[in-house]
């Protein structure tokens, strides 16, 4: 018989749904079906299963580049690369410049409609959503029709040109994102108070944005960054109809012609995202000044 | 010479008018309270003052300067808010230091005065505290402190104590009054709480609809109120119906007995009086010659003090008398009179 036979029984045969386990002597794990708590387990288990299962699988399937045993060939193959080096480091800089450029029209934008015009605030949640209605290859025949050599702007007619427009595109697919967080971070402080003080005390809105608004917000501001930094790295429709040499158009160009390092550069491209997420997470554990538990 | 001036400050909301022909002279040093009832237009006068709203007519001056178009950090002015208003990122140290830093004042000069400030609100080791590991209390000094350290030309306060809990608030409110004294500082403390008020003014006013009913020395706005609204909202007040004999001379009937007011009274048939109980004594009274018959039906002994209600003809007066270890206390059925002054009689008009 099991150990479990020798320890008093509990009152109940088990937990009531819903409650939580009674404490004390007979609280040992028994598989009851009827209980929730086992189901979502279940689902939990699948849930895990159905995400990690194709991953498994293609890093397996990275590792088999050499015939016959597990190696890291394509890994290898794919970081000397010259191509993966420059497409990467560009990409990493269109990031960067398009989080700048983002905070610089988010943050000041929703400050001020929290501020001064409330009223506001479905309408400008309705546009920022719109990037998420409206497929990225309508902005960029629109962005080729606008700016194409023969217009009136000719911003397509220069690398550098184009790069701005490009930059321009990816701060438009990045503004659903960096709009909530920037708003949701606003949601958590007074903002109005605030201002006032700060106001009373003699600050104009550069010291106030600077000094007060954006510290107060900055954890929310880099999980707005780090999403928009993953969003860029992975883009493919801009950057390849406006035909500059960014990682997600190389990453499709391995993916039509080799066979291992594709599923290489997926793990890696997965890797960089994961990453992201943490630092998001770390960065709101570093803040000092957000903790809720007092002293 | 007055230092600050409001004349006819006039806010409408849309077409709500939210404060109406409100004038105020405030002299150097002063300490002036707002009082009235939730929506009076307390916060609404002051928020103008500081320059958070545009008046609607009227105008603001403070030290001779018009100020009413100015923008609130234009003003020198300090504003202590009900909800703290901490700077959650900043250090108390830093708090403080922010409208010296954002003024220009130096390094050195602006770490002494920090610790002055800080030494005079009674925290000189909190300075590297986040506010998030401070009391409501203390919370509310280290606002008050930011709000001094610029040394501004006017205080303004609303409600600075109403989310702290009342023991707090007492010794609190002693020490804003301390600190104002001491830097003789113009101040104004905007308060639904009035005994708040009547405690530490130099003068009140009381507020309704966006009106300041009366504006007076606390003991004033409690013996003589004005209007029939400072009389009922501040302070407790006993009501006692009388019929008009004479309304020149002044002369009603109480009961049985006539009574001369010596002041003049709306024209009617009937009138509303009214006293304060501590106007009220049990039994006669030397200067108290208007006696009357009751009849005691409460009595809740407090301690120090006996609160005591009695039906004299058809009004009940509510009366205090001190304790007295060898005398047992006045009970409920007990026949007994009650004398108080003329004098101390308010007409309750309108
Ligand atoms: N921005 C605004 N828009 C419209 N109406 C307002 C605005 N601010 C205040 N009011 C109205 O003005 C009136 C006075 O408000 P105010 O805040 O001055 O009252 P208060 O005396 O400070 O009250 P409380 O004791 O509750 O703080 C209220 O009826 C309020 O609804
Ligand atoms: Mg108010």
């Amino acid at each position: 018989m099991t150990v479990q036979d020798l320890s008093p029984r509990a009152p109940v045969a088990g937990p009531v749904p819903g409650s939580l386990p009674a404490p004390g002597p007979g609280r040992r794990f028994r598989p009851n079906l009827a209980s929730p708590k086992v189901w979502s387990w279940i689902a939990f288990v699948l849930g895990l299963l159905y995400f990690f299962l194709p991953l498994i699988g293609m890093f397996e399937f990275s590792l088999r580049a050499r015939r016959g045993e597990y190696s890291f060939d394509a890994y290898r193959n794919v970081l000397s690369d010259p191509q993966f080096v420059a497409t990467f480091s560009y990409s990493v800089v269109m990031a960067l410049c398009t989080i700048v450029l983002g905070v610089l029209i988010v943050a000041p934008t929703a400050f001020w409609v929290r501020l001064k015009l409330p009223w506001l605030r479905p309408y400008v949640e309705f546009v920022t959503l719109l990037p998420l209605v409206i497929p990225p290859i309508v902005i960029v025949f629109g962005y080729i029709r606008l700016y194409n050599t023969s217009s009136w702007l000719p911003m397509t007619g220069t690398a550098m040109g184009t790069n701005i427009l490009l930059m321009f595109g990816y701060a438009t697919l990045s503004l659903p994102y960096m709009y909530r967080a920037v708003d949701t971070g606003l949601r958590t402080i007074d903002v109005g108070t605030l201002t006032e003080a700060a106001q009373s005390l003699g600050a104009g809105w550069g010291t106030i944005l600077g000094r007060i608004i954006l510290p107060n917000v900055l954890v929310s501001i880099l999980s707005g960054a780090f999403l928009t930094f993953a969003i860029v790295i992975g883009e493919y429709v801009l950057a390849a109809l406006l035909n500059r040499p960014a990682f997600g158009p190389y990453m499709v160009w391995m993916g039509g012609n080799r066979a291992y390092e594709p599923a290489a550069l997926a793990v890696i491209a997965f890797t960089i995202t994961w990453a992201c997420m943490g630092l998001i997470q770390l960065a709101t554990r570093l803040s000092k000044h957000n903790r809720v538990e007092r002293r | 010479m007055t230092f600050l001036t409001i004349e006819h400050l006039e806010k409408s909301f849309g077409p709500t008018r939210v404060v109406k022909d409100f004038s105020l002279s405030v002299e150097k040093g002063e300490f002036v309270s707002f009082l009235g009832p939730s929506g009076c237009g307390k916060t609404t006068v002051l928020r103008m003052v500081a320059g958070f709203e545009t008046p609607t007519s009227g105008t603001i001056r403070i030290d001779g300067k018009d100020v009413t178009h100015l923008r609130p950090n234009q003003r020198s002015i300090g504003m202590v808010f009900q909800a703290y208003a901490l700077f959650p990122n900043l250090t108390v140290a830093e708090n403080v230091a922010f409208g010296l830093k954002v003024k220009g004042v130096g390094g050195e000069e602006r770490a002494r005065r920090v610790q002055e400030m800080l030494q005079m609100i009674g925290l000189p080791d909190l300075g590297a505290r986040y506010p998030f590991q401070l009391s409501g209390g203390q919370q509310q000094r280290v606002a008050l402190a930011r709000a001094l350290a610029p040394r501004p030309q006017v205080l303004l306060l609303d409600e600075p104590l109403s989310a702290l809990d009342a023991k707090i608030r007492v010794s609190l409110r002693a020490q804003i009054r301390e600190i104002q004294r001491d830097l003789g500082i113009t101040t104004i403390f905007v308060t639904h709480d009035q005994e708040e008020a009547l405690s530490i003014s130099d003068r009140v006013a009381v507020m309704y609809g966006g009106i300041a009913e009366q504006i007076g020395r606390p003991f004033e706005i409690y013996n003589r109120p004005a209007t029939r609204f400072v009389a009922e909202f501040v302070g407790q007040l006993n009501r006692i119906e009388a019929a008009v004999l004479d309304p020149n001379a002044g002369r009603v009937r109480i009961g049985h007995q006539e009574v001369a007011l010596s002041r003049p009274l709306p024209a009617g048939e009937r009138v509303t009086l009214a006293c304060r109980p501590e106007a009220v004594s049990l039994g006669a009274a030397p200067g108290r010659d208007l006696i009357l018959p009751a009849e005691i039906t409460e009595v809740d002994f407090l301690g120090a003090v006996i609160r005591v209600k009695a039906k004299a003809g058809l009004s009940t007066l509510s009366l205090d008398t001190f304790n007295r270890p060898d005398q047992p206390p006045p009970q409920p059925g007990d026949r007994v009179q009650v004398s108080l002054a003329p004098a101390d009689l308010l007409v309750l008009e309108g």
